[in-house]
């Protein structure tokens, strides 16, 4: 072999070795943000086209009438949740959970076949439990799942346990402490996107409620503190993040300055509340399930496996794209707190001594029936504090034109302002105060969202 | 004749070793007088290998590098359970991380930031040692000091980033860690944390000669060997007694972009082109953390960073907010 053949095979070599990390070009880049700045997301179609085929949306039932027939706490024994159900959409609920949770092992997975109401297996009350996690997110955590919501195949997904779930990384054996200590990092884990950072931020941050955000509020030192190690660890909960979500960092963030949230897209407050629910559900739900679970159901630490955000999303931005599963399981989009809605499907007015929200109808700035009474009450705390100011925000929701709900926000808010005033309280005392942001959820027609909210100091 | 087509030297010129100028008096003998001539290194500079001359002071810097490297080392096989095949695998993961940010400056245990510090120390004794046989190195020859002083440019950077600044941040956590990635993590979230170190003036200058300093070796480079064939390699000579090939090469640059550097201003270009790099850079890091928390806003303050339209409906941190959900 000649020595131009060698050093070709030898460069050959060495350039498969380098590159043998790298995806293979090329790759889509789409700008979102102004020109110039970098606000682009890359896609490997190739890696699109794998992640899309692993999240297809299962066949759903359509909803049927849940009156009709008998009731099926009527019939079956021991069913809190799903009792006020017809017993044929009861039916079809559970049929669906199995087909979601455990479509080989069938209704026994959870059920003792010799008596279906018993709660003889773990896996039954742990599944109740889920249940009400599931109406949790709908009902309390709008700010991130919307009117999407989730059902149990979000996470399922016709495995008993999901697959992207977490345990407690089990601290490093240090022997005598002598050498070696790894700081809890620089190994190449997948859920940091085989980066050397911090391999379990989740404890961290999902359990855990340590301050994410590192960077400094001023330019110049005012005592903030945040040390390289901090950094790294948020470093690491944003790379489990940008891979659960399939998405670069500029999918939230400003490209200039990741603490900034002007220019930053919408979906970092969505990403917020993101990281929020996934902690509550850590500590509200699984946590406590612990001891509900056998011993090998549990991590290396006895933990119980718990969420992150690649438990929903398994690599796409919106879990199954968005897919709009839960609407046809309306039981999973009710809660405890939704029993408290009256007729008109608004949230009862709350009257507080130093706060009150009030609540419209869709496209009114008229409060009618049990909002009209909140309004009585705040005129009430006013007459009684002589000195107190009050300051009027009004909101909307985010379906419709965004010019025609800001005025809308306004006449709410004025609305209100007048019949407090028309009952006899100084026009000094009210003031109207424009909020910052009056657009009060991402998407959808929200009952919550369509409001006017009155602080009384 | 044979003239040179890539990067590798095809003719050598083989003949008697060449042992150098007589060394005085106080000079410890040089290592090895029978020299090899490998053919090998022949193709990428010299073929002779050595004479050598370590001394005192490189003997004592070999030492202490050996050490450090070796504290590193060992640290990273002891994360692998002191398996081979595992340190190997993981080794541009594995890293010798400094104490945590609760030790400050004081002295961590060993396994906690110890090995750190030793490594560092080891490492930072070492490097000034060859420095020092560095610059009486280039004085025994009776050179000029130059690569001494390039040199130090580079060991301000070092220092600056593993001593200065932690000390006056008052944390050894502060520092870089000894590692392939685990470096490069650290580069990313010390940008991060301190608001993106693009926007760092002193940054932008020391990657503004990082480039030009390449840019100017590129030109150099490529104008000696466009007119090595008319002597022009021979630059000393050319310098002292200009010849056609410096004033084809000067004309050359003149006709493309109306100006030329001489034969010795382009060198002392290409130097301080080189050596302000990690100056300026040193700098940069310095001032982060001690004078600038956050450079962005720095450079919104100062008029640097321009503003842009806002394409996102205005977002607002939701903590600021709390729109009825828990924080």
């Amino acid at each position: 072999m000649s020595a131009r053949t060698t050093s070709l095979w030898v460069a050959l070599l060495a350039a498969t070795t380098l590159l043998a990390g790298c995806e293979r070009p090329p790759v889509d880049s789409v700008q979102r943000g102004f020109r110039g700045t970098g606000m682009e997301l890359v896609y490997n179609p190739r890696t699109e086209a794998r992640v899309a085929a692993a999240n297809q949306v299962p066949l759903v039932t359509p909803p049927g009438d849940s009156d009709a027939g008998p009731k099926a706490k009527d019939i079956y024994k021991n069913v809190p949740l799903l009792g006020h159900l017809g017993v044929a959409e009861f039916t079809r609920y559970m049929a669906a959970i199995t087909e979601w949770v455990s479509p080989q092992e069938g209704c026994n997975y959870c059920h003792d076949p010799a008596n279906m109401g018993e709660d003889s297996k773990y896996t039954k009350v742990v599944a109740r439990r889920m249940i009400e996690m599931t109406q949790h997110v709908n009902a309390d955590w709008k700010p991130h799942v919307a009117n999407t919501g989730v059902t149990c195949y979000t996470c399922h997904r016709g495995k008993a346990v999901p697959l992207q779930v977490w345990f407690k990384a089990p601290p490093q054996d240090l022997k005598s402490n002598f050498i070696g200590d790894r700081y809890g990092q620089n190994a190449p884990m997948q859920m940091v996107g085989l980066s050397s950072l911090t391999y379990d931020p989740y404890s961290l941050y999902l359990l855990g409620d340590q301050t994410i955000g590192i960077g400094a509020a001023t330019a110049l030192p005012t005592g903030h503190v945040a040390s390289i190690l901090h950094t790294e660890q948020t470093y690491g909960l944003m790379m489990h993040m940008s891979d659960s979500l399939g998405v670069n960092c500029t999918y939230c963030h400003n490209t200039r300055n990741f603490k900034t949230w002007e220019g930053a897209p919408p979906q970092r407050t969505t990403a917020w509340h993101g990281i929020r629910m996934a902690r509550d559900l850590n500590n509200g739900y699984l946590e406590p399930l612990t001891k509900s679970f056998p011993a090998n159901r549990l991590g290396p630490l006895g933990d119980v496996a718990k969420v992150n955000c690649a438990t929903c999303h398994q690599g796409v931005y919106k879990p199954l794209y968005g897919a709009q599963m839960a609407k046809n399981y309306p039981v999973l989009l009710e809660s405890a707190s939704s029993a408290a809605k009256v007729a008109d499907g608004l949230p009862p007015p709350m009257s507080e001594p130093t706060r009150s929200v009030l609540y419209f109808g869709v496209g009114s700035s008229t409060l009618e029936g049990e909002q009209a009474k909140g309004l009585i009450l705040l005129i009430a705390t006013l007459s009684a504090k002589p000195a107190a100011k009050a300051s009027i925000s009004g909101y909307h929701s985010a379906s419709g034109e965004l010019a025609a709900n800001q005025q809308l926000a306004k006449d709410r808010a004025v609305k209100v302002r007048d019949s407090i005033v028309a009952a006899g309280i100084a026009p000094a005392r009210v003031v109207l105060d424009k909020p910052l942001q009056a657009e009060a959820n991402l998407s959808g027609e929200e009952p919550a969202a369509r409001r006017v909210e009155v602080s009384v100091k | 004749m044979a003239d040179y087509q890539n990067l590798f030297t095809q003719v050598q010129a083989v003949g008697p070793s060449n042992l150098g100028v007589p060394l005085g008096d106080g000079h410890s003998p040089r290592t090895g007088t029978d020299l090899p001539q490998v053919h090998l290194f022949g193709r990428l500079g010299m073929p002779q290998i050595g004479p050598i001359y370590l001394g005192p002071l490189g003997i004592a810097s070999i030492i202490f590098g050996v050490a450090a490297f070796n504290i590193i080392g060992f640290n990273m096989l002891a994360q692998v359970n002191w398996d081979i095949v595992q340190f190997v695998r993981q080794l541009f993961w594995l890293s010798l991380e400094p104490p945590a940010p609760q030790y400050g400056l004081s002295l961590p245990p060993l396994n906690q930031g110890g090995w750190w510090l030793m490594a560092g120390g080891f490492l930072t004794v070492s490097i000034l040692l060859w420095w020092t046989r560095m610059y009486t190195r280039a004085r025994a020859l009776g050179m000029g000091t130059h690569v001494a002083w390039a040199f130090a440019a580079a060991i301000w950077l070092f220092l600056v980033l593993g001593f200065i600044r932690p000390v006056l941040m008052g944390s050894w956590s502060e520092a870089v860690p000894f590692g392939i990635f685990p470096h490069l993590d650290w580069t990313a979230a010390f940008s991060i944390r301190y608001g993106n170190l693009f926007y760092n003036p002193f940054h932008a200058l020391s990657i503004a000669f990082l480039y030009g300093a390449t840019l100017l070796f590129a030109m150099h480079g490529a104008t000696i060997l466009a007119v090595s064939r008319f002597g022009g390699e021979r630059e000393l000579e050319q310098i002292a007694d200009r010849g056609t090939a410096s004033e084809r090469a000067a004309l050359f640059w003149r006709w493309t972009m109306g100006f030329n550097a001489t034969t010795e201003s382009i060198h002392r270009w290409a130097w301080w082109f080189a050596v302000l790099c990690p100056l300026t850079g040193g700098i940069g890091i310095l001032l982060t953390g001690t004078v600038v928390d956050n450079w962005f806003l720095w450079a919104v303050k100062h008029g640097v960073a321009p503003p842009y339209p806002l394409v996102f409906p205005p977002a607002v941190d939701p903590a600021t907010l709390l729109q009825g959900v828990k924080p």
